[in-house]
C-alpha cells in the first residue's frame, strides 16, 4: 500500500505539471488585457500600455511561463495583478466559506440521497420509487441558480427564517455559520443528491437481486438490516466513486451558488479573476482545483480497501 | 411562532453551543456600522493607478483633497486655507489648513502635497496639461508650497478638485513617490475614515473606520466639499455580483444602502415601506456609440452620418432602463443636461421621426457595399449587451452587413485598443457610457478628443474641435465658455466624433432609518445617519 501511495502521490506531479502548462497556455492565448481593466475606460491607450508594460504582460511567452513556474517551483503562486495581494493570501481567504459549502452540501446530500436510493431499489416500480425518481430528474433538470433564488424568496424574504446572503466563519458560532449555509447547501445539493441517489437506486438494484440478499431474508433477517447492514455496504464502493466524481460538480456549482447568495469563497474569486484577467489568480485558482481534484480521488482509491477488502494494491 | 425567539430560547439553554457558544444572527445591526452595497468590486485601491469609479468613490472616504467640488460643479477649497494667484496667471502659491493630519498621525505637509500632485500629474488629462506649463513645484514652508506655470491656466482650483477619475487625492509622500503605473501597498490616508487593510477580502469586503483625529471644515457638506462628518465607527462595502441578491439583502435589513439597483428591480424596492428609493446621481451617464474613424466603413463621414440619422435614442434608452420614462432624456448634444455647458447647437440629426430610407440612401452615396460592420459588444454588462442589439437591429435595417461579436468587456477592453482593421482583429464600433460627471465639461471628457491616433479609442481627428477645445481651458468667462462649447457640440455632431445614444439616470435605494443621503456622482456618506 505504501508504493501504491508514493507511486500515486508521485503521479500527481507530472499531471500537475501539465495543468500548469496547459493552463498558462490557454490564458496566454485567451482574449482580453487586464492592462485595460485597471486602467478604466477614461484611460488613453498609452497609459494602457504603461500598465501592460509594468506588469511585464509584454514580454514574450517562454519568459513569463518560465517565471512563473520558478516561483510555483519555490512554493510561490505569484501575486494579484488587481489587488497587489499575494495569491496564496487571496485563496486563503476564500477557503473556509467554500469549504464550509461544500461539506455542508455534501453531509446533506450523502443523509439525503443514500436512504432515497436505497428506499428507491426496495420499493422498486412503486409509487414511491417513481416520486424519488421523479425528483431526481426535477434535481437534475433545474439549475442551481433557480433552486437558489426560490429558497431565498420563500424562507428568507417571505418567512424570514434564514438570512438572504452573506456567510459567518465558524468562530463566530456553530449556529450563524450553519444559517448562512442552510439555503447555499440545499440549492447546491439538489443536483447532487439526484446524482448519488440514482447511482445508489441502480447499485442497489443489483446487490438485491445476489443470491447472499436471497439467503439473508431466507435466513429470516430484517429489510433494514438486509437493506442496510449487507447490500448497501457491497454497493458502496461505485457510491463512494460518485461522491468524488460530484466533487468536480460541487466545485462548479459552487461558482454559481456563491455568486446567489453573496458567499465570498473561491467560486467567486474564479469568477472575478477570469472577468478581469487576473492571470496569476486564475492560474493560481486553477492549479489548487486540480489537487483538490487529484487528492479527492487519491482517498476515494485508497477508501476502496475499507469498503471492500478484496480490494488490494 | 417566531423562528428567532425559539433560536433564542434554545441558545440561553445551552441546546444549540456545540462550538464555542452560538451567537446570534445579526440582522439588526448598530446604529454605528453602515453596510453598503457598491456599483462594483473594490479590486484595487490606488487611484491614481486604477482609475474605476469605485476606486474613486471609496478613495474619496479615505484621502482628502486639496479642492473639492460642490454641487454646482464648482472648485471649492477643502485642505487649502488659501491660495494666491500673481498678477501674470503664471504663479499660485497655496496655504494648506491647520491641523491636517494622516492616519499615522504624522502631519499632513507641502512636501505630501507636491509628491501627490506629481502622481496624479502623470495619468490624469489636466495635470499633464499643467506638467507641460510646469517651470517650477516647490515648498515653501511646510504648510506653503508654490506652482510657477510658463502660461497661465484659469482652470487650476478645477483640476485639483474635479471629480472625474483620477482625482487628486493627498497621500503622504512617501507613498506618493510610487511610480504612478504601480500600484501602492500603504493605505495610510488624509481622509474621514481609515481603510482597514486587514478585512479587505477583494471581491467580498472592503471596510473602513472612522478617522477620530480627522478635522472636518466648518461649511456644511456638499458633495466633495466642505465638512466631511461621519457618522459612523466603520462603513462596511459589501460586494454583491448579483443584483437580486442585493435587493433581497435590502429588503431583509442585511444591508443599509444599495448604490445602483437595478432598473427591474426598482419597482419591488418602492413597494416596499421600509425601503426608501431615489436617483443616484443627477448628472447621469450618456451612453456612447464608439465608431472607428480609422478603417472602413466608418471612415467614411457619410456613413457615420447615415447611421447618425437612423439612430433612435429611444429604442436605446428604453432598452437600458426599461419602461419608466423618469430615467431617460433624448441628448441631441455631447454634453450632460443641466450643466452650464449643455448645448443643443447641431443635435437636429438626432431628432425627429428617424429616416431608414434616406439612411440607406446616403450609404449609397457613400459608395458602402456591405463592408462587414464588426460590433464588439459585451454581454456581461447589461446596459451595454442592450446597447449591442439594438445597434445589430438598426444596422441591419439600414442594410449594413453585422458582423456581431459577442463577448464579455475584459475582451473588448483589449479589442478596442487594436488599430487593425476589423476583420483583422480589429473592430468597426463597440457600446460604452460615459458619467454625466465627466461630461460636463472638456475635463476628462476624453471620448471628445479628435486628436487622431493619439484620440481616444476610435481615434478621431479634427483639429477645428481640438482647437475649440483647447481654447475653452483659457476662456475667462462663462459666456465665452458656452459660446466654445456650442461650436465643439456642433462640430462633433458634424463630424460623428461618437453618437450619443441618450441620457440616462440611476437609481439608488436605502432602508427608510437611514437619513441625510444625498445626490451625486459619487455616493457621499458624510452626513448620513442610521436611527
Amino acid at each position: 500500500m505504501f508504493g501504491f501511495l508514493l507511486r500515486r502521490v508521485l503521479s500527481t506531479i507530472p499531471v500537475m505539471a501539465i495543468v500548469a502548462l496547459f493552463v498558462f497556455s490557454l490564458l496566454y492565448i485567451a482574449p482580453g488585457d487586464p492592462a485595460a481593466v485597471i486602467a478604466g475606460d477614461q484611460a488613453s491607450p498609452a497609459d494602457v500600455e504603461r500598465i501592460r508594460e509594468s506588469l511585464g504582460l509584454d514580454r514574450p511567452f517562454v519568459v513569463r511561463f518560465g517565471e512563473w513556474g520558478w516561483q510555483l517551483l519555490h512554493g510561490n503562486l505569484g501575486t494579484s495583478m488587481f489587488t497587489g495581494l499575494p495569491v496564496v493570501e487571496l485563496i486563503r481567504q476564500r477557503l473556509e466559506p467554500t469549504l464550509s459549502l461544500m461539506a455542508v452540501t455534501l453531509v446533506f446530500a450523502i443523509v439525503a440521497a443514500v436512504p432515497m436510493g436505497v428506499l428507491a431499489a426496495w420499493k422498486v416500480g412503486s409509487w414511491l420509487d417513481r416520486l424519488l425518481m421523479a425528483f431526481c430528474v426535477f434535481g437534475f433538470s433545474i439549475p442551481v441558480f433557480v433552486v437558489g433564488y426560490l429558497l431565498a424568496y420563500v424562507f428568507a424574504l417571505e418567512l424570514d427564517w434564514l438570512p438572504v446572503q452573506g456567510y459567518t466563519p465558524i468562530a463566530k458560532g456553530l449556529w450563524p455559520w450553519l444559517e448562512n449555509l442552510i439555503l447555499p447547501a440545499i440549492a447546491l445539493g439538489f443536483v447532487y443528491i439526484a446524482l448519488i441517489a440514482r447511482i445508489t437506486r441502480a447499485t442497489m438494484l443489483e446487490v438485491l437481486s445476489q443470491d447472499y440478499v436471497r439467503t439473508a431474508r431466507a435466513k429470516g433477517l430484517g429489510e433494514s438490516t438486509i437493506l442496510f447492514l449487507h447490500a448497501l455496504k457491497n454497493a458502496a464502493v461505485p457510491i463512494v466513486t460518485v461522491i468524488g466524481i460530484g466533487v468536480a460538480l460541487l466545485i462548479g456549482g459552487a461558482v454559481v451558488t456563491e455568486s446567489v447568495f453573496a458567499i465570498p469563497g473561491l467560486g467567486r474569486l474564479t469568477i472575478d479573476a477570469i472577468v478581469r484577467r487576473d492571470y496569476p489568480l486564475i492560474q493560481g485558482i486553477v492549479l489548487m482545483f486540480s489537487f483538490v481534484y487529484v487528492l479527492v480521488n487519491l482517498v476515494i482509491d485508497l477508501s476502496y480497501m475499507a469498503l471492500d477488502p478484496r480490494i488490494r494494491y | 411562532m417566531d423562528r428567532r425567539k425559539v433560536l433564542k430560547g434554545l441558545a440561553t439553554t445551552g441546546t444549540l453551543t456545540a462550538t464555542g457558544g452560538l451567537a446570534m444572527p445579526a440582522l439588526a445591526q448598530s446604529a454605528r456600522v453602515l453596510k453598503f452595497v457598491p456599483q462594483a468590486n473594490l479590486a484595487n485601491f490606488d487611484p491614481i493607478w486604477g482609475t474605476q469609479y469605485v476606486v474613486r468613490n471609496a478613495s474619496q472616504l479615505v484621502w482628502d483633497t486639496l479642492y473639492g467640488m460642490d454641487s454646482k460643479l464648482q472648485a471649492k477649497r477643502q485642505m487649502i486655507e488659501s491660495e494666491d494667484v500673481s498678477s501674470d496667471g503664471l504663479t499660485w502659491t497655496f496655504k494648506l489648513r491647520d491641523g491636517l493630519k494622516f492616519h499615522d498621525g504624522e502631519k499632513v505637509l507641502a512636501k505630501d502635497c507636491i509628491a501627490s500632485i506629481a502622481r496624479w500629474s502623470v495619468r490624469d488629462a489636466m495635470g499633464q496639461m499643467l506638467r507641460a506649463i510646469q517651470k517650477e513645484l516647490v515648498a515653501v514652508d511646510d504648510r506653503t508650497f508654490k506652482w510657477v506655470l510658463a502660461s497661465p491656466y484659469p482652470k487650476m482650483m478645477l483640476a485639483l478638485g474635479k471629480v472625474g477619475t483620477p482625482c487628486c487625492f493627498i497621500m503622504p509622500e512617501r507613498i506618493a513617490k510610487t511610480d504612478p503605473f504601480k500600484q501602492i501597498e500603504d493605505y495610510v490616508g488624509s481622509g474621514p475614515m481609515k481603510f482597514v487593510r486587514a478585512d479587505w477580502k477583494p471581491g467580498a469586503i472592503a471596510a473602513f473606520e472612522l478617522n477620530k483625529d480627522y478635522v472636518p471644515r466648518a461649511e456644511p457638506s456638499e458633495w466633495m466639499s466642505g465638512g466631511k462628518v461621519i457618522n459612523f465607527d466603520r462603513i462596511e462595502w459589501i460586494i454583491m455580483p448579483d443584483p437580486a441578491t442585493a435587493s433581497g439583502a435590502l429588503q431583509n435589513g442585511e444591508i443599509d444602502w444599495w448604490e445602483s439597483p437595478l432598473p427591474d428591480l426598482v419597482p419591488v424596492l418602492k413597494r416596499n415601506k421600509n425601503i426608501k428609493v431615489d436617483i443616484a446621481d443627477p448628472l447621469g451617464n450618456i451612453g456612447s456609440f464608439r465608431l472607428n474613424h480609422m478603417h472602413a466603413p466608418f471612415n467614411n463621414l457619410k456613413v457615420r452620418r447615415a447611421v447618425q440619422m437612423a439612430l433612435s435614442q429611444e429604442d436605446y434608452m428604453r432598452a437600458v432602463v426599461g419602461s419608466d420614462d423618469a430615467l431617460w432624456k433624448q441628448l441631441p448634444g455631447f454634453f450632460t443636461p443641466g450643466t452650464s455647458l449643455y448645448s443643443e447647437e447641431g443635435g437636429e440629426p438626432l431628432k425627429g421621426k428617424r429616416d431608414y430610407d434616406a439612411a440607406k440612401k446616403l450609404l449609397a452615396e457613400a459608395g458602402y457595399k456591405g463592408e462587414p460592420v464588426t460590433c464588439v459588444v459585451g454581454q456581461d454588462i447589461p446596459q451595454i449587451k442592450a446597447m449591442g442589439e439594438i445597434t445589430a437591429d438598426l444596422l441591419k435595417k439600414i442594410g449594413m452587413n453585422v458582423d456581431f461579436v459577442a463577448t464579455d468587456w475584459g475582451t473588448v477592453g483589449q479589442r478596442r485598443a487594436s488599430k487593425s482593421p476589423p476583420g483583422q482583429g480589429g473592430w468597426s464600433m463597440f457600446h460604452t457610457w460615459h458619467a454625466g460627471s465627466d461630461c460636463a465639461s472638456p475635463v476628462g471628457y476624453i471620448a471628445l478628443r479628435t486628436n487622431g491616433d493619439k484620440a481616444w479609442f476610435g481615434w478621431p481627428d479634427n483639429a477645428e474641435i481640438e482647437k475649440d477645445l483647447a481654447a475653452w481651458y483659457d476662456a475667462k468667462t462663462l459666456d465665452d465658455e458656452k459660446a466654445i462649447m456650442a461650436r465643439v457640440n456642433k462640430a462633433s455632431m458634424e463630424n460623428v466624433t461618437y453618437i450619443p445614444t441618450g441620457f440616462y439616470l440611476g437609481y439608488q435605494a436605502w432602508r427608510a432609518n437611514l437619513s441625510g443621503i444625498t445626490n451625486g456622482p459619487l455616493p457621499w456618506f458624510s452626513g448620513v445617519k442610521k436611527a
